[in-house]
């Protein structure tokens, strides 16, 4: 194995400059984040806890095993995105040990907006089952809901991947022994109420829970019948009566202690196919990211002084390290797992897209992970890259990225435009995880180009018409667009809309990475069939 | 010399001393016999000696008390003498004449003796005459409420009333001042009733600060006696010894001497032959008063083995058989100093309250020249609600006291006991205290140094929380570990328990449970790569104060580093159904806690009628309310005897006692609901 050797200078003026600019969007993620944190207001939260109830937060807390790592996911969803604010969508989602075994996690804030499921609300959900799936991750539901946004049902109820198909999901993992636990911890109303009917196993905690598929206003309006929520739909009346839910808990705390007895009874065990070696932990802090990453994201620096603040070891075996230099390849170790790594070191040009096509085959078909560091403005473009056929060069990557079976994690260092995002294993090429970092942007281009592009397009339709344009009135032209491309480039507007799964500090890159590629390794890695590579 | 040694011997006991006892006389060549329950049936006793006897029930009045089942066992096993260890049948005259009669010996004084010293007041007489000095007091045959009453009155409070039969603290109660009085007879009378079968009651002037030292006597059947020194038992609670020691500190030669000779005065005016221990009262200005003589082997006796290099149970077979005492007195040397610090079941922070369990774990510390364990219990066995819940008494020797405390500590440090609730963290601390170091003995050592020994100050607690959350931070870590290197997945990082977050500190929360108070911790942990400062440090939370730590766990012991002040602590984990708890020996205390558990639910069903139920098993001694009456919160509803002491159940809040359970006599199941009570409604 060959150790990266950095060659920064932690003293140097630029270093600390990047660090303090980093620092300073770091700093405000994590602001921003504890006030999403608190779910609800303080007087919906004190209501919720005067009940008797603990927090979601709290319930996550008692569910998993003492210490346990929890990888949360969207932390920003909804960010921004409606009229009203509804922090983290008011779902808090992600992977935990359980008893154990890694877990999916989906727990209601019911202090947000009573846990109704807005459209965000639901693709959160419905992502963090799909995560479950893909993983073959057991799902714990901690619900705690008042069912679907009613003013917002055009975009929750209707379409393929909204609020049905948080129970289409349900089924099919359950078919494939992807276990499904419910715990209904209060309210499960209506569409709700197939969470726990829908559940392998499922929990009610006593004069908390309710499942009904209609509760007593529209029971009272439908028939006329007077029942109270207790005796429609309460612990008793579905451990005793309907058989609806299995177990009866006593508070919270029991029910979570049931969730993790139930998660310990599941016999599965997690299928390890791979060589894994001792952790060694990088020679060099993974902290010094903030300084390396440039100020004026246009300005290049190697890629390598980032992996190796990733990487076991600092250890890093590359591929072809002379060839197609723009994209670096190579083998690594994250917490003894071999990984394969992508990463972007330039522009790409036609033998770095074969570079990453022949290294991504190599990676399906020793069944080792995928790890992209996506930082791509997009292929290079011009008269004699066309020629040289830049676009089958990238389709081969693009081939190669979408059909290798290997699970795939792509990290967002940096720009992520255009075609570059999909040869870099963008959203739409289904990583098993992606997250950003707080100075990445992506965009079909970049807001320059973009502006630039728009404003060729009208300054030809003006001279055409024989119109004069000042050089002030392109610049007034311009600047909207370059400013709606930096909104919604940037990533709280990318992960508000779940177009990743959450924005990370960099200095947290090698755990974040280590967490899911454990999780991943919970479902077994196929062979690999590739597609027909443009020649 | 030995012309007519025992050849077989049975012992009319259990537990520790039957072991004990067995083992000396094995050393002399003797067979033993011992004598089992229906509870003891595996004992360690049992096993122990060459036959064993079955002599009925559990409770010791269908076994142990039964004195013609003892002597039908050793006619039937054919032993020549019986060994009444202490307790049972040692001071009852008449199995001592029942012995004789079956031509049996018994290891242990003439019955004229055993009569002499078991009524107390006979014995003050008799003492009185031999001038040995007598506590001011009432001795006299009139017991009544008004006579005793008004001898109380003349004396002065606080008095003492005693059981004439009695001993061990049964049937005893202090009385501070005139208005306590009444209730404090009834109790004495009725302890001494069911103890003994007899309320007569002495009353004596109670000595504020007596220490309790007494003098170990043995006499041959030729009329020779000796001393072999005294044993210092002041520290007690409920009236029974904890930790004793020999020599007592600071006794003079003059003293050691005066007392011998009021003892053997004490013991050769009765005849006495045999091992016997003359308890005196010493006050502070050096006088002493006679109090009671034990005519049998003392709990205690081991320290005074280990400063005179004797053995009292081969002086006793030695002695029974006829032969003179091995020692005159001016062979008798006292070399040392030695403690004794007795292992129970029992809960220090609720009163001393017997526990019950079964020994899921048990290692004494090594033994050695210098550390003696004499027990009766194995792991696995019971610790029932039928006998005495001492589990072992643990004896140390050094050539100082201050060697000998260092020895007691370390070895008490070392013993570890799981399965139930013991005392052992009580007698770290306690041996501990600097008022114990310093030797300021008197009887009422534990509740005047109540906070030095418990440790429940708010500086001790804060002190003490950080440790607990580091040690708690540790464990955890070190068990995820250990599951981690098990598991096929050993390098994965869900293995942590950092409980890294997302953009968020890594707040570990957890809550442990410290002198019956919940307190919550969140730990942040840090992770520190790059040498020379590489390693975990953790940001412990707790109880307001926030300390930077690190530490780890080598076997038994916590190498901990707290805000940059090192040192080191013993541990112990207690296994328990309940959730673990654990106990951390620093060179200061013992720190007893454990990691809370949340609540499921199933605690706080019965918060209304909160203590309310059976503390253990035990009897219904005698109700103080009819049902039906209404009771102010504090009243006395009703006494129960569990492990041959009395514990008053009181009503948890104003209200009425619509019904009890289980009436006077009769045997009550611990957790058992006793009265089913209704709370006032405005209460």
């Amino acid at each position: 194995m060959s150790i990266i050797k950095t060659k920064i200078n932690t003293r140097a003026t630029e270093f600390i400059d990047n660090t303090g600019h980093m620092q300073t969007q770091v700093n405000d993620l994590r602001d921003k984040l504890e006030t999403i944190k608190l779910g609800g207001g303080e007087k919906s939260r004190e209501r919720h806890v005067s009940r008797g109830k603990l927090l979601p937060r709290e319930r996550v807390n008692a569910l998993l095993d003492p210490g346990s790592p929890f990888l949360e996911l969207s932390q920003l969803a909804a960010y921004e995105v409606y009229p009203d604010d509804v922090p983290a969508a008011g779902i808090i989602t992600g992977i935990g040990r359980v008893n154990g075994q890694e877990c999916v996690i989906v727990t209601n804030d019911a202090t947000v907006k009573g846990g109704t499921y807005y459209p965000l609300t639901v693709k959160k959900h419905i992502r963090a089952q799909t995560i479950a799936q893909e993983n073959n991750l057991p799902c714990i539901y901690l619900v705690d809901s008042g069912g679907a946004n009613l003013p917002n049902q055009d975009e929750v109820f209707p379409d393929r991947e909204h609020f049905g198909r948080i129970f289409f999901n349900q089924a099919n993992m359950s078919a494939r022994n992807i276990p499904q636990i419910a715990v209904v911890m209060g309210s499960c109303t209506a569409g709700g109420a197939y969470v726990p009917a829908m559940a392998d196993e499922s929990i009610i905690v006593k004069e908390q829970g309710t499942i009904f598929l209609a509760g007593p206003p529209l029971v009272k309006a439908a028939t006329g019948e007077v029942v109270s929520a207790e005796e429609l739909g309460g612990a008793e009346v579905h451990t005793r009566i309907s058989g609806v839910a299995d177990h009866l808990a006593q508070n919270d705390h029991h029910a979570l202690q049931l969730a993790r007895q139930s998660i310990g009874r599941l016999n599965r065990v997690k299928p390890i196919q791979s060589d894994v070696a001792e952790v060694a932990e990088p020679l060099y802090d993974s902290q010094e990211i903030y300084g390396i990453i440039p100020k004026d994201s246009r300005q290049p620096y190697d890629v390598r002084e980032v992996i190796a603040r990733v990487v076991d070891g600092s250890e890093f075996d590359e591929f072809k390290a002379q060839y197609g230099t723009t994209l670096v390849c190579g083998f690594a170790r994250i917490y003894g797992y071999p990984v394969g790594i992508v990463a972007n070191n330039g522009i790409l040009f036609g033998e770095s897209a074969q570079k990453g096509a022949h290294f991504i085959e190599l990676c399906g078909q020793r069944k080792i992970p995928l790890v992209f560091l996506q930082n791509i403005t997009g292929f290079m473009v011009g008269k004699q890259y066309e020629h040289d056929g830049i676009a089958k060069h990238g389709a081969k990557m693009v081939t190669a990225v979408a059909s290798v079976q290997v699970p795939k994690f792509t990290i967002l260092i940096g720009g992520s435009f255009g075609a570059g995002n999909y040869g870099m294993c963008g959203r739409a090429y289904d990583p098993r995880f992606m997250f950003m970092w707080p100075n990445a942007r992506i965009s079909v281009m970049g807001g320059e180009q973009a502006a630039g592009v728009l404003a060729q397009v009208k300054r030809d339709q003006k001279t055409k018409a024989g119109e004069d344009w000042s050089a002030e009135a392109e610049a007034e032209f311009k600047q909207p667009i370059i400013d709606t491309y930096e909104r919604q480039g940037h990533p709280y507007f990318a992960s508000a809309r779940l177009w990743d799964d959450g924005v990370i500090d960099p200095a947290d890159t090698r755990m974040v990475l280590g967490l899911s590629i454990s999780a991943s390794l919970n479902k077994e890695i196929e062979d690999t069939k590739f597609g027909v590579f443009r020649m | 010399m030995n012309i007519k040694q025992f050849s077989k011997i049975l012992i009319a006991n259990r537990g520790e001393i039957a072991c004990r006892v067995i083992r000396t006389a094995r050393k002399m060549g003797i067979r033993t016999v011992a004598v089992y329950s229906d509870a003891d049936r595996d004992a360690l006793h049992v096993a122990m000696a060459d036959e064993a006897v079955h002599i009925g029930g559990a409770p010791s009045r269908e076994s142990y008390l039964l004195f013609d089942r003892v002597i039908d066992a050793a006619k039937k096993t054919g032993a020549e003498a019986i060994h009444p260890g202490y307790g049972f049948l040692s001071e009852n005259a008449a199995f001592c004449r029942a012995c004789k009669e079956n031509n049996i010996v018994f290891i242990g004084p003439p019955v004229g003796a055993i009569e002499a010293m078991g009524s107390k007041s006979a014995a003050k007489q008799i003492m009185e005459k031999a001038q040995v000095p007598l506590v001011p007091g009432y001795h006299g045959e009139d017991q009544s409420r008004d006579i005793l009453k008004k001898a109380s009155d003349d004396m002065g409070y606080p008095v003492l009333l005693k059981a004439a039969a009695g001993g061990g603290g049964k049937g005893m109660r202090q009385v501070w001042k005139e208005s306590e009085f009444d209730e404090a007879l009834a109790a004495a009378k009725r302890e001494a009733m069911n103890g003994f079968g007899d309320d007569h009651m002495l009353v004596e002037k109670y000595l504020t600060q007596p220490r309790h030292v007494e003098i170990q006597v043995f006499c041959d059947q030729h009329g020779n006696g000796v001393y072999l020194f005294e044993r210092d038992c002041s520290v007690q609670r409920r009236h029974q010894k904890v930790i004793e020691e020999a020599p007592a500190p600071g006794m003079t030669e003059e003293l050691r001497a005066a007392m011998g000779d009021a003892a053997l005065r004490a013991a050769q005016a009765i005849d006495y032959v045999g091992a016997g221990t003359v308890e005196f009262l010493l006050d502070v200005d050096g006088a002493f008063y006679f109090m009671e003589m034990n005519t049998r082997l003392q709990v205690e006796h081991p320290v005074t083995e280990m400063i005179s290099g004797q053995d009292l149970v081969e002086w006793q077979l030695r002695v029974a058989a006829g032969e003179p005492l091995p020692l005159a007195q001016d062979q008798l040397r006292l070399n040392g100093h030695a403690f004794e610090a007795r292992i129970y079941a029992e809960d220090p922070d609720n009163d001393f309250l017997p526990v019950t369990g079964t020994l899921s774990f048990l290692q004494p510390p090594d033994v050695s020249d210098h550390v003696r364990v004499d027990t009766g219990v194995r792991q696995g066995d019971d610790v029932s609600v039928f006998y005495d819940p001492m589990i072992a008494k643990l004896i140390v020797w050094d050539e100082n006291r201050d060697k000998a405390l260092q020895r007691l500590t370390k070895a008490l440090s070392e013993y570890r006991i799981s399965g139930m609730t013991t005392n052992i963290d009580f007698l770290y601390n306690l041996a501990n205290s600097a008022p114990f170091r310093e030797a300021q003995l008197d009887t009422g050592f534990i509740d005047k140094h109540h906070s030095v020994i418990f440790h429940d100050e708010p500086q001790d607690i804060k002190q003490n929380l950080p440790l607990a959350a580091l040690y708690l931070v540790l464990q955890q870590a070190q068990a995820a570990q250990q599951r981690a290197a098990l598991s096929l997945d050993a390098t994965s990082p869900w293995n942590a328990t950092n409980a890294w977050r997302v953009n968020e500190p890594h707040l570990h929360h957890f809550s442990l449970r410290f002198h019956d108070s919940e307190f919550s911790v969140a730990v942040e942990q840090h992770t520190i790569h790059s040498t020379p400062t590489a390693g975990t440090r953790y940001s412990i939370r707790v109880g307001g104060n926030t300390v930077v730590a690190e530490g780890r766990i080598d076997g038994n012991t916590l190498h901990a580093n707290i805000d940059g002040y090192q040192f080191s602590a013993s541990v112990a984990e207690h296994v328990d159904p309940a959730g673990n708890h654990y106990s951390l020996y620093t060179q200061n205390s013992a720190l007893s806690f454990a990691l809370v558990t949340p609540d499921l639910g199933d605690a706080g069903d019965d918060s209304g009628s909160g203590g309310l139920t059976a503390p253990m098993n035990g009897t219904m001694v005698t109700l103080l309310v009819e049902a039906g009456s209404t009771v102010s919160k504090g009243d006395a509803l009703l006494v129960m005897e569990a492990m041959k002491m009395e514990h008053t159940i009181r009503a948890p809040a104003d209200g009425v006692v619509e019904a009890f359970f289980f009436q006077a006599g009769e045997l009550v199941d611990g957790g058992a609901e006793l009265v089913k009570f209704a709370v006032a409604e405005d209460a």
